[in-house]
């Protein structure tokens, strides 16, 4: 997808994919109604995620690209475990290991990035002793 | 006692004015209480050790908190962190308000900056300084106006029918909330219906706690989320039970599932929590703007936000909340620029704090406009509400900033509110959330508030939530309700919403859609203000939407007000005004339109009217009067010296046809006068007659009464001055090059 260019809505509804494999443009009125798509079909696509991490690169805010980036790792992630993770990343609600834990989960299904932030997060907290 | 020790008249009456209900504090910089420039705030530094942070503005590493660690790691762009911070503070202060200074160079360096720099360089500014750099370095081109949608019963009918309203009157995100904590899945679900039917693209949030806003978003029950809250001072933020990596987590979650998010800061906050370690509250803000980038979210929404008030009530809190806003615009973030809390009693200084703004521009002027009653915003009253919606349309028309809004007559603004009512209604019933009478859906149409709206039976809100929660609904369930029920144009709006969500570009740097669902972001809207000539200006289509107001008053209102009195009066033309006929008699001289075109005077009363009460009050006296028309001039001082000197006694009365009057005598050079009404406007018909009585008592050489007007502070001119232009352009129009004529009056029974 690297030639689509910004904004994606205008030249790219049919080359954009959901995270479940359907095209963009396929979500219509009549398909919605026929039940050919559903709640899955509704969660963008760790590709699109990184387009826009590139356009945002581009447009000099790399701080925005990496969260993108970020969030291009979670998609994988079910509502309920994100939640989880927030929680466990909140001031004093986990040990350490169980940090360590967290980073080793997201590292495992590939979310580097977010791994590391975790592990970053986890020795700040030890520092500053807000570690359960 | 004596009269000294005693309060004077004037301060007991300055007591009585709403600002002095406002609490006004001496700076305190022990308890944070200081807007600029804190004794306590650390001398900017940087210090770059291998490609790392080692200090950051007076602390070494080691000592870094939460917010330092965060900065220091994920903030700083140090490729030009050594440039920037080796450049005078004055120096970047010229670059960030010059307009030939271009933007992308401001923030270019502004990434390479420390807070304590930033706030350094903002506390340089003066007002206008700070206003005419806003105008160059907010993001957007265009700017955009945020909505609350509330009211204090959680009624999803009003939610929709209210949010309806909104997108008519040009609002491009809605954010609603709940006195109860409970409904807001029923108030998330209402809105994002309400929010479609006026136009398309609307985005739209509900704020709550974090955790149920993130569920809401993964719904697709909401398109964007905003209260996602960072503090300057590590004790506050950890207080707010988040820290910076928690909140930058919570970001990427939102980035996951395509939904736009911006964070929430502004001044007053650490203050308030009793936690702000003695700095100012531009540094500690600049501290969370710093965060905010840090972590990669796209925008801020500050400007005191619920701490306001705390801002506002020591020396320079105001121009801290713009310098608090164009710190964000510095960091290349969205800027949702506050103006969200009623921050004084007084309407002159609640005013004064959001007025600047509007001139300088933002990516949303209101972080939550209150497009309903004050009483009705859950977020407690906005600076403006609906009810200061005309006021704001008005100031727009004058200015010609763009403000965002437009006007919405009934005729246009009903039939969308009962559609946003009825596809909610729809919507709920179809998904057997809850069931509503036409009562319900007639009353929140015409509403003002909730306070004209039936009571819901029972827990209505609540029950809805909790089914909402339980079905697992989600945006596709409300697709399928809007259709199944006939709103196949509300159905594709949110279905658009949903692909908006994977196509992703609503995640760039103040992305909005406009009503034709085109995106307005940093990439396709970038502000490219570099001067006179350049940057957004309202197009020619726009400047019309904006002229037009309630208030308008078309010329032709005048011709049909004048037609309910023509006729009132019948004055023929008897032949040339002869010269002073008997010593005891008044002349009454009378403009070209007086009973012609012009048949109603400014203060309500028939021409008719107006001119029997004149010739009462000389024949009160024992005189007698005759009438002339001046056709020459309209000018009331010419009228009353030309027929002065054609009267017998030498004196006259002036008449316009708009009713202003006057006495004159014919040694008197014309526009000399012995008495003149000219505040035509709150004369009474006794007034016009001891005018008659008057002209006569001056004849008889006895001495006049004084007449005085009733007291009145009204501003007359905005009401009557673009009436008087229609009148006296009439005036005009039937004056000519001839003589005075002679005029016998009839009345008609």
């Amino acid at each position: 997808m690297a030639e689509l260019s910004y904004p994606l809505s205008a030249g790219a509804r049919n080359a954009v994919r959901t995270a479940s494999g359907k095209r963009v443009s396929e979500l219509t009125l009549e398909a919605v109604l026929t039940g050919d798509v559903t709640a899955d079909d509704m969660r963008i696509a760790p590709e699109t995620l990184a387009l826009q991490a590139d356009f945002a690169e581009r447009g000099g805010n790399p701080q925005l690209a990496e969260n993108l980036r970020r969030g291009a790792e979670l998609v994988a992630f079910s509502d309920d475990e994100l939640l989880r993770f927030y929680e466990m990343l909140r001031p004093g609600r986990s040990s350490g290991a169980e940090l360590d834990e967290l980073a080793a989960t997201l590292a495992e299904r590939g979310a580097e990035r977010c791994a590391a932030m975790v592990q970053e997060a986890r020795a700040a907290y030890v520092r500053r002793g807000l570690i359960a | 006692m004596r009269v000294e020790d005693e309060a004077s008249a004037r301060s007991s009456f300055y007591a009585t004015r709403p600002i002095s209900r406002d609490n006004l504090v001496p700076e305190d910089p022990v308890l944070g209480l200081v807007a600029f420039s804190s004794p306590f705030d650390p001398e900017p530094s940087l210090r770059i050790e291998q490609g790392r942070v080692v200090e950051l503005d007076g602390k070494p590493e080691e000592e870094f908190d939460l917010i330092d660690e965060f900065i220091a790691r994920h903030g700083l762009d140090l490729t030009v962190a050594e440039e920037a911070m080796a450049l005078e503070t004055v120096e970047f202060a010229r670059m960030v308000v010059d307009p030939a200074v271009p933007r992308a160079q401001v923030t270019r360096l502004t990434a390479g900056m420390t807070p304590a720099r930033i706030a350094a360089t903002l506390a340089l500014l003066t007002p206008v300084e700070i206003l005419q750099a806003m105008q160059k370095m907010r993001v957007r081109r265009t700017p955009s106006i945020q909505a609350h949608v509330t009211n204090r019963v959680d009624h999803p009918l009003l939610i929709a029918a209210d949010g309806a309203a909104a997108v008519a009157h040009g609002f491009r995100e809605l954010e609603t909330t709940v006195p109860v904590f409970r409904d807001a899945p029923s108030n998330a679900l209402a809105l994002l219906i309400g929010g479609q039917v006026a136009a398309a693209g609307a985005l739209t949030q509900c704020s709550v706690e974090e955790r149920t806003e993130l569920e809401l978003g993964m719904r697709a029950l909401t398109t964007y989320a905003e209260t996602v809250s960072v503090y300057g001072t590590e004790q506050v933020f950890v207080d707010g039970d988040d820290t910076p990596w928690s909140k930058a987590f919570l970001a990427s979650c939102y980035a996951s599932r395509g939904l736009k998010m911006r964070f929430t800061s502004g001044s007053g906050a650490e203050v308030l929590m009793g936690a702000s370690e003695g700095k100012s509250m531009l540094y500690l803000e600049a501290r969370c703007i710093a965060v905010t980038r840090a972590a990669g979210a796209q925008g801020v929404q500050n400007g005191g936000i619920d701490g306001v008030n705390v801002t506002a009530s020591v020396p320079d809190g105001m121009r801290e909340v713009i310098a608090e806003n164009l710190c964000v615009m510095l960091h290349d973030l969205e800027s949702c620029t506050g103006n969200d809390t009623l921050m004084s009693a007084s309407d002159i200084r609640r005013t004064a704090h959001t007025f600047p703004l509007l001139l300088a521009g933002s990516d949303f002027l209101f972080s939550g406009f209150g497009s309903i009653p004050a009483y009705d915003n859950a977020f407690g009253p906005s600076n403006m509400n609906a009810e200061d919606l005309d006021d704001y349309l008005v100031v727009q028309r004058d200015w010609g900033f763009e403000g965002g809004l437009r006007f919405r007559p009934d005729d246009e603004l009903l039939p969308l509110r009962r559609l946003g009512a009825e596809a909610c209604r729809g919507v709920f019933e179809e998904l057997g959330l809850a069931e509503f009478t036409d009562e319900d859906v007639d009353a929140c149409v015409r509403a003002h508030g909730s306070l004209d709206v039936p009571p819901l039976p029972g827990d209505l809100p609540g029950i809805a939530s909790e089914r909402i929660m339980a079905g697992g609904l989600t945006a596709l369930d409300v697709v399928r309700a809007l259709s199944a029920r006939g709103f196949d144009v509300a159905a594709e709006r949110v279905l658009e919403m949903i692909r908006q969500r994977l196509l992703g570009d609503i995640l760039q740097t103040s992305a909005i859609l406009d009503e034709q669902v085109h995106v307005l972001s940093s990439l396709t809207d970038p502000n490219d203000y570099a001067g006179p000539g350049t940057g957004y200006r309202l197009s020619p289509e726009r400047r019309q939407e904006v002229a037009r107001v309630r208030q308008v008053w078309a010329p032709a209102d005048l011709a049909a007000e004048q037609v309910l009195a023509e006729g009132c009066i019948d004055l023929a033309e008897i032949g040339p005004a002869r010269a002073r006929v008997r010593p005891d008699e008044i002349v009454v001289g009378l403009s070209p339109a007086f009973g012609v075109e012009i048949w109603t005077a400014l203060n309500g009363m028939t021409v008719a009217e107006v001119l029997r009460q004149v010739l009462a009050g000389i024949e009160e006296e024992g005189l007698a009067s005759r009438l002339i028309r001046i056709r020459r001039s309209i000018d009331l001082g010419y009228i009353g010296s030309t027929a002065a000197r054609l009267s017998g006694s030498s004196v006259s009365v002036g008449l316009q046809a708009k009713g202003t009057a006057l006495i004159h005598r014919a040694d008197l050079p014309p526009l000399a006068n012995l008495e003149l009404f000219s505040i035509a406007p709150r004369l009474t018909p006794e007034l016009y007659r001891a005018l008659g009585r008057n002209a006569a008592r001056y004849a008889k050489g006895a001495a006049p009464e004084p007449l005085l007007l009733p007291e009145s502070s009204e501003p007359l001119g905005p009401r009557y001055h673009a009436r008087v232009v229609q009148l006296v352009a009439t005036e005009r129009r039937l004056s000519s090059a001839a003589e005075p004529v002679e005029l016998e009056a009839t009345w008609p029974s």
